[in-house]
């Protein structure tokens, strides 16, 4: 069993929900992301899931666009993407899961991106415009080099195809939450407790369900982890915190762990 | 199953690929509206009375068929082939474009969708967007590029006169790449009642296919056009690649004829080596973009670079999949004309035959006048002339310094 997967079935043994933290990396400057992602992890962030940044990031909201733009600026590469990888798991024993979209690492080459995301500890990668259709190449690389294929799942996947991309993901299933981009959002909507009903009798026993896009508030992960889901995925409420606060590290690592804290709390008590 | 040799050319994309180029390369919320797509469109296809809609249409809204004409001056000047224009600066609004626009909006109105989306880079695929489905009454907003609406302000009003409405996009570079980002950002959210009117021969499949069928019209006139001149086929084909729609709805029905020679033109902007220009298929490299694998100009990290060119229809850093796959197999070439040159037939055209070209088909038109001379004078060259020039007077007077 993958590491990703471990921690979520030793912390639903605990009866909590995971937390999952993103952040796009190199903003907004590249030594800056392991000091993030440290606060993150302090705060109670589960398994971290660091971004490379993409000139066009067609399924992101305007949040995730900017802080895309400031680490274009910054001078984020992939590769350096993927050595902070390494940098942060010299600090923290933690599961680190890289989103990108396809671009990035078709430009490097399967096996290459595999190779370096292998050897600096990678344990998972998301592409957010791979779908399993076009998968067959990605997906033999990654398990060449023992890295967890996750694949995402929509409002608007069928019974069919859902079928299909649980027996494609492994780590956990991604489940965007709504129709739209990814980007805070005041309310979640109903729907999506219904599709996580819908959805959890074809993960259950087989991968975690983890839910994501627009999930940014405490509220928002006990409601999706009462639901049944293994998981919640934060990311554009700590990408405001990282874009807010730029020009006053301190503040920007105190607000994350502080957020990070009351989020994870909210993960515990669904139970209750 | 048939060998991929034995295959001919027009019967791609097989699967949705053009040999590897193409494909569906989206976020998966997409998946479902995308396969629903095609099979809307492989089924209106067949259907006699969509093709009769379109039909009718075509010929009695957009002015189609249009007219095949012999340059007899540019001719001529030049001193070699005889150049023939495809006359789609003739069809309604100026461009090829309606002929597209037509079709997506019959079928979106035919799958039961209210409201059509579109991007649009100089603003001619926006405004022929909002004609269609003004005509079809649907309602129609475009997306387009802050920096792009400053430059092409006339069309922003135009098509505000049209009644769609256009929204500016603030991010990225601003302009067209920006523009389609923003339309698939809406089209997730409004996936339901949304239909996204793509205005070339890109994006995810069906739409190289699609965009690819309606164009046709402009191949499958010209072959007939030229038969009945010249009781033969002509030599070469000439068009300008952006995205590459007219290209390819000129070339798709000669795809299998090799004795055919078919040319591409991508703006070379200030000139490849300045770093400042559009020519995807002849600067780029392989990449994932807007949903396909195709040629991308891109960086070494995989970042997509902007463009350049005096025209802003060519100004896209990817180019249709089949154009990819036509340049792969050598069955087409692709030259590139730099902003002077396309400048330069500009006004040569205008001077020469009273017809002022639309600057991205000047391009096509500048590699046709180092063409021409090659050639015996007995062979011919089909030009297609995309689009009128009005739309460009003041930027190319802006280009020779004249003030007006």
């Amino acid at each position: 069993m993958s590491r990703i997967s471990k921690v979520f079935q030793s912390l639903k043994a605990q009866g909590e929900g995971a937390l999952v933290g993103y952040v796009t990396a190199g903003d907004p400057e590249p030594k800056l992301t392991p000091i993030i992602a440290e606060a993150l992890v302090k705060g109670g962030v589960d398994i971290l899931e660091l971004g490379i940044p993409f000139s066009d990031p067609i399924a992101d909201g305007p949040t995730i666009q900017a802080a895309s733009v400031r680490a274009l600026q910054a001078g984020t590469t992939p590769k350096m993407v993927l050595e902070m990888v390494g940098e942060i798991k010299n600090q923290r024993d933690v599961p680190v899961a890289i989103l990108t979209y396809y671009n990035p690492v078709f430009r490097m080459g399967l096996d290459k991106f595999f190779g370096l995301a292998k050897s600096s500890g990678v344990d998972g990668v998301i592409v957010a415009d791979l779908p399993v259709e076009e998968a067959a190449d990605y997906k033999e690389a990654a398990e060449t080099c023992g890295v967890d294929t996750i694949f995402l799942a929509a409002p608007s996947t069928s019974a069919a195809r859902l079928q299909r991309i649980v027996e494609s993901t492994s780590g956990f299933l991604y489940l965007v939450s709504h129709f739209g981009v990814t980007g805070e959002q005041a309310a979640m909507e109903h729907s999506t407790i219904q599709l996580i009903q819908r959805v959890l009798p074809v993960t259950r026993g087989r991968v975690p369900l983890a839910v994501g896009f627009g999930i940014s508030k405490p509220e928002h992960v006990k409601a999706v982890i009462g639901a049944g889901a293994d998981g919640a995925i934060v990311g554009s409420a700590f990408v405001n915190i990282v874009s807010r606060c730029r020009s006053n590290v301190h503040q920007m690592l105190n607000e994350i762990e502080k957020t990070a804290c009351k989020l994870k709390e909210s993960a515990k008590q669904h139970n209750a | 199953m048939k060998s991929d040799k034995m295959r001919k050319l027009s019967s791609y994309p097989v699967e949705g690929k053009f040999g590897k180029y193409g494909g569906r390369f989206v976020p998966e919320i997409l998946m479902s509206a995308i396969k629903e797509l095609e099979e809307a469109y492989v089924e209106a296809r067949e259907d006699p009375s969509f093709k009769k809609q379109l039909k009718y249409y075509l010929s009695e809204y957009a002015g189609r068929p249009t007219p095949l004409y012999y340059a007899e001056n540019f001719t001529r000047k030049l001193g070699g082939a005889k150049i023939y224009l495809k006359r789609e600066d003739l069809a309604h609004g100026g461009a090829h474009k309606i002929n597209n626009t037509l079709g997506q909006a019959l079928l979106a109105k035919r799958m039961g969708k209210t409201r059509v989306i579109a991007e649009t880079g100089a603003g001619q695929h926006g405004v022929a967007t909002a004609m269609a489905c003004a005509a079809l009454g649907l309602k129609a907003e475009v997306y387009m590029g802050a920096e792009d609406m400053k430059r092409q302000r006339l069309n922003v009003f135009r098509m505000r006169l049209l009644n769609a409405e256009v929204h500016p996009v603030e991010s990225g570079s601003k302009t067209l790449k920006d523009s389609i980002n923003e339309a698939m950002r809406d089209w997730v959210t409004n996936l339901k009642s949304t239909y996204y009117l793509i205005g070339s021969v890109v994006g995810p499949h069906p739409y190289p296919m699609m965009v690819r069928d309606f164009q046709s019209v402009i191949g499958c006139e010209l072959r007939e056009q030229f038969l009945q001149k010249e009781q033969r086929l002509p030599d070469a084909l000439v068009a300008c690649v952006g995205g590459g729609s007219n290209a390819i709805g000129t070339f798709y029905p000669f795809e299998d004829c090799p004795e055919v020679q078919l040319y591409g033109v991508e703006a070379a902007g200030q000139g490849i080596e300045s770093g400042k220009h559009s020519a995807s298929l002849g600067a780029g490299a392989e990449g994932v973009f807007h949903g396909m694998l195709t040629y991308v100009l891109q960086d070494n990290e995989g970042q997509i670079l902007n463009t350049h060119s005096v025209s802003a229809g060519l100004d896209y850093p990817g180019v249709g999949p089949e154009h990819s796959f036509l340049k792969t197999l050598q069955r087409a070439e692709y030259a590139t004309a730099t902003d002077e040159e396309a400048v330069n037939a500009f006004c040569t055209l205008s001077r020469e035959e009273g017809i002022v070209p639309a600057l991205e088909s000047a391009h096509a038109l500048a590699f046709a006048m180092k063409l021409a001379p090659k050639m015996r004078r007995d062979q011919a060259i089909v030009v297609t002339l995309s689009g009128r020039g009005d739309k460009d007077v003041e930027v190319v007077a802006d280009f020779l310094g004249v003030k007006i």
